[in-house]
């Protein structure tokens, strides 16, 4: 169902521009479950004609990224959140209109630059490619602006799930061990980013990124 | 299914390894996995491993990577002995999660190098990044955890972009063929031909700077020489001499589909472009620097922004370019284990503080030189051969500019390394200074490895100049 589709797609973008304009780090990482939600939902939407072993696949990604994305991994940047005691964004590089209109300006350039792509083989919707690069574009931005080490772990995070959405056109060619151990890989490294971030909490008694400068040349 | 348990040994050796609380007990299962791991990397030369659906399999590049990276490890972990013997009396030290992330750090190089299918060698770099981490963290001092943050946000970004690539070839290759296409490499290779460029061209281009941050090309480099100023020294040699091979396999995984698909010529360019910014920041940097560590860091970017030239000039380059890729590991692997020794005797990494090296660590200092000199490139030793045959194939294709700035550049590292090294082997050491034991299990590495590269300068055995040739001709070279 492309309308469906098309519709989780926008909604995903929606999400993304809102991660950009909250201060609230708590409001970043419930946008994060959100957006793992939506992901979820992409491969049965994208999969509703197909058939049964399609479908089961489908079934399969999309079960293991409600876990992992929408429940597990926000649940433990939640409470690496409330260990380090740190909820707001304060003083972010960019502020935080700047970011936007810089998130309107990535949007802007992911939908005219796939404009400029051959088209995706198959059937897949037209904004798949658009919004998988906004997402991937503004994921890259939430980590180069923001200070705190939360928010640029859900700038990751959300750069990874843009290179997931493009994924999605590719469900057919991918062994689903294959998605599996890329998520595992998310779910590993989001749990090693915690443990660093409740070090350096302990060892700084803040958790800016902007105070390791301590190694230059 | 003896690949698969080539990269399930080393993962459940270190889950194994978590079970004990004595850290001998954690020494005696490296010992015992690297062993097993070396003795069976060797046996698949002369035993073909069957592949594990089209996941895994054994190619030539990759098992040439895989017997670095193994022999390379088996040497780190005699030397690891005394090393986290005397980390234990450290309390800033945590030597109970050193084995166990080390084993897992082997298992996701070795998942790396026997992998056929693009994204499950993607799983195995992102693996990498996170076993090693901890590694960095080491010594819990703040700098380091400084630098394990860095080194985690700047690889796991690139890393993501390398994802990105791999999905783009995945549409590059969709809707050819019939049935459903893979991100198989046969299957890639064979279907390259008819691709959609511009799909094909975009996975190269990301994959070079997603892989190429991990190797350390420049200018993504700039977790390498903070990582390795705070690194373990066991775990710098890794890092710098099997991991950045690793990363550099996975980007030319994508050149050998570009080449399939005839457009070596974009990609090739490439190469050389980020190769000759490679060595030219490096030895800007590596002029002047303060921290010998740091140095070696800035060595190991020089080294990869060669193999890229070399790749980058194809021909015979491409043989030099595999001949050095061995070559550099085995130097840059001595040359850490000694900043160790260095390390561990003097208790800093700046080289102002380190002098008269080769009075009271004997042993360590000739071992230096020798490992300064090899990867300076001067004769008789190793990188001195490789590098030669990238210059002279560089003025045989008429590409005398190149050639000459190859040259000069490669002659500011040395200079700059120089500069940095001999006063520190020379001169008094501190009068004040206590008498250093260098413990022989901390020489035996080193020596192995000096002598290997003194070897290659000298003459390269027929079995492995084949397997280099028959590896350069994979990734577009020829004989030269």
């Amino acid at each position: 169902m492309a309308n469906q589709a098309d519709l989780i797609l926008l909604l995903l973008i929606m999400v993304d521009l809102f991660m950009l304009a909250t201060t609230r780090i708590a409001a970043a990482v419930r946008a994060s479950a959100v957006q793992g939600l939506l992901l979820a939902l992409l491969p049965l939407a994208l999969s509703a004609h197909g058939s049964t072993s399609h479908l089961a696949h489908a079934g399969l990604i999309s079960g293991g990224t409600l876990a992992l994305k929408a429940i597990l991994i926000p649940w433990l940047l939640m409470r690496a959140l409330h260990k380090v005691a740190i909820y707001r964004e304060v003083e972010p590089f960019v502020s935080q209109h700047i970011s936007l209109l810089l998130g309107a300006v990535v949007v802007g350039v992911a939908f005219w630059s796939s404009a400029h792509l051959p088209a995706l083989p198959g059937n897949a919707p037209a904004l798949l490619v658009p919004v998988s690069l906004a997402t991937v574009l503004i994921g890259f931005l939430i980590i180069v602006t923001r200070k705190k080490m939360i928010t640029q772990v859900v700038g990751y995070l959300v750069m990874e799930n843009g290179i997931f959405v493009f994924g999605m056109s590719l469900a057919r060619e991918m062994p689903v061990v294959v998605e599996f151990g890329i998520l595992l890989d998310v779910l590993v490294g989001v749990f090693v980013f915690g443990i660093v971030i409740y070090q350096i909490s302990a060892a700084f008694d803040h958790m800016d990124a902007d105070v390791l400068s301590e190694l230059k040349d | 299914m003896t690949l698969l348990l080539l990269t399930l040994a080393p993962a459940l050796g270190g889950l194994l390894a978590l079970a004990f609380k004595d850290v001998r007990a954690h020494l005696g299962i490296l010992l015992a996995v690297s062993s097993l791991h070396l003795a069976t990397a060797w046996a698949l030369w002369f035993v073909a491993a069957p592949p594990l659906g089209d996941l895994l399999a054994l190619d030539l590049p990759g098992h040439l990577f895989l017997t670095i990276t193994s022999v390379l490890f088996f040497g780190v972990a005699l030397y690891a002995i005394p090393y986290v013997l005397h980390a234990t009396h450290d309390p800033k030290a945590a030597p109970r999660i050193f084995v166990p992330c080390l084993l897992w750090f082997l298992a996701a190089m070795t998942l790396v190098t026997t992998s056929q299918h693009l994204a499950v060698m993607w799983a195995g770099v992102e693996a990498t990044t996170l076993a090693s981490a901890p590694l960095i963290y080491f010594y819990r001092r703040k700098a380091a955890l400084e630098a394990t943050w860095k080194y985690l946000v700047i690889c796991s970004v690139g890393i993501a972009l390398a994802l990105l690539g791999t999905f783009f070839l995945g549409n590059a290759v969709a809707g050819v063929g019939e049935g459903a296409a893979s991100l198989n490499l046969v299957d890639l290779l064979r279907l390259a031909p008819h691709m959609t460029r511009a799909w094909l061209k975009l996975a190269f281009i990301m994959a070079l700077i997603g892989y190429g941050t991990k190797m350390g090309l420049a200018p993504m480099h700039t977790w390498l020489p903070d990582t390795h100023s705070q690194a373990p020294s066991p775990v710098s040699a890794l890092l710098s001499g099997a991991l950045l091979n690793c990363a550099f396999l996975g980007v030319l995984r994508f050149y050998q589909v570009v080449l399939a698909a005839g457009d070596a010529e974009f990609a090739k360019t490439l190469f050389l472009v980020f190769g000759f910014a490679s060595i030219g920041i490096a030895a800007a940097f590596m002029v002047g620097q303060r921290d010998y560590k740091r140095l070696f860091a800035y060595s190991s970017v020089e080294n990869m922004g060669v193999l890229a030239v070399g790749v980058g000039l194809g021909g015979a380059a491409t043989f030099g370019a595999m001949l050095h890729a061995v070559n550099h590991s085995l130097c840059k692997g001595a040359l850490f284990l000694l900043a160790g020794n260095v390390l561990r005797a003097y208790g800093t990494t700046t080289a102002a503080d380190v002098r008269g090296v080769l009075r009271r660590l004997p042993f360590t200092g000739v071992l230096l030189t020798a490992g300064f000199l090899a990867i300076g490139g001067a004769p008789p030793f190793g990188p001195f051969m490789s590098e030669f045959v990238i210059f002279q194939s560089a003025t045989q294709g008429s590409q005398l500019v190149l050639a000459v700035l190859f040259i000069v550049l490669l002659a500011i590292a040395f200079l700059g390394m120089a500069n940095v090294l001999l006063p520190m082997l020379q001169g008094e050491a501190p009068a004040d200074s206590p008498p250093s034991h260098e413990p022989i299990l901390s020489l035996v590495t080193p020596l192995v490895l000096c002598i290997a590269v003194l070897i290659l300068g000298v003459y390269i055995p027929q079995p492995l100049s084949d397997v280099l040739h028959q590896t350069a001709e994979l990734f577009g070279g020829a004989h030269g």
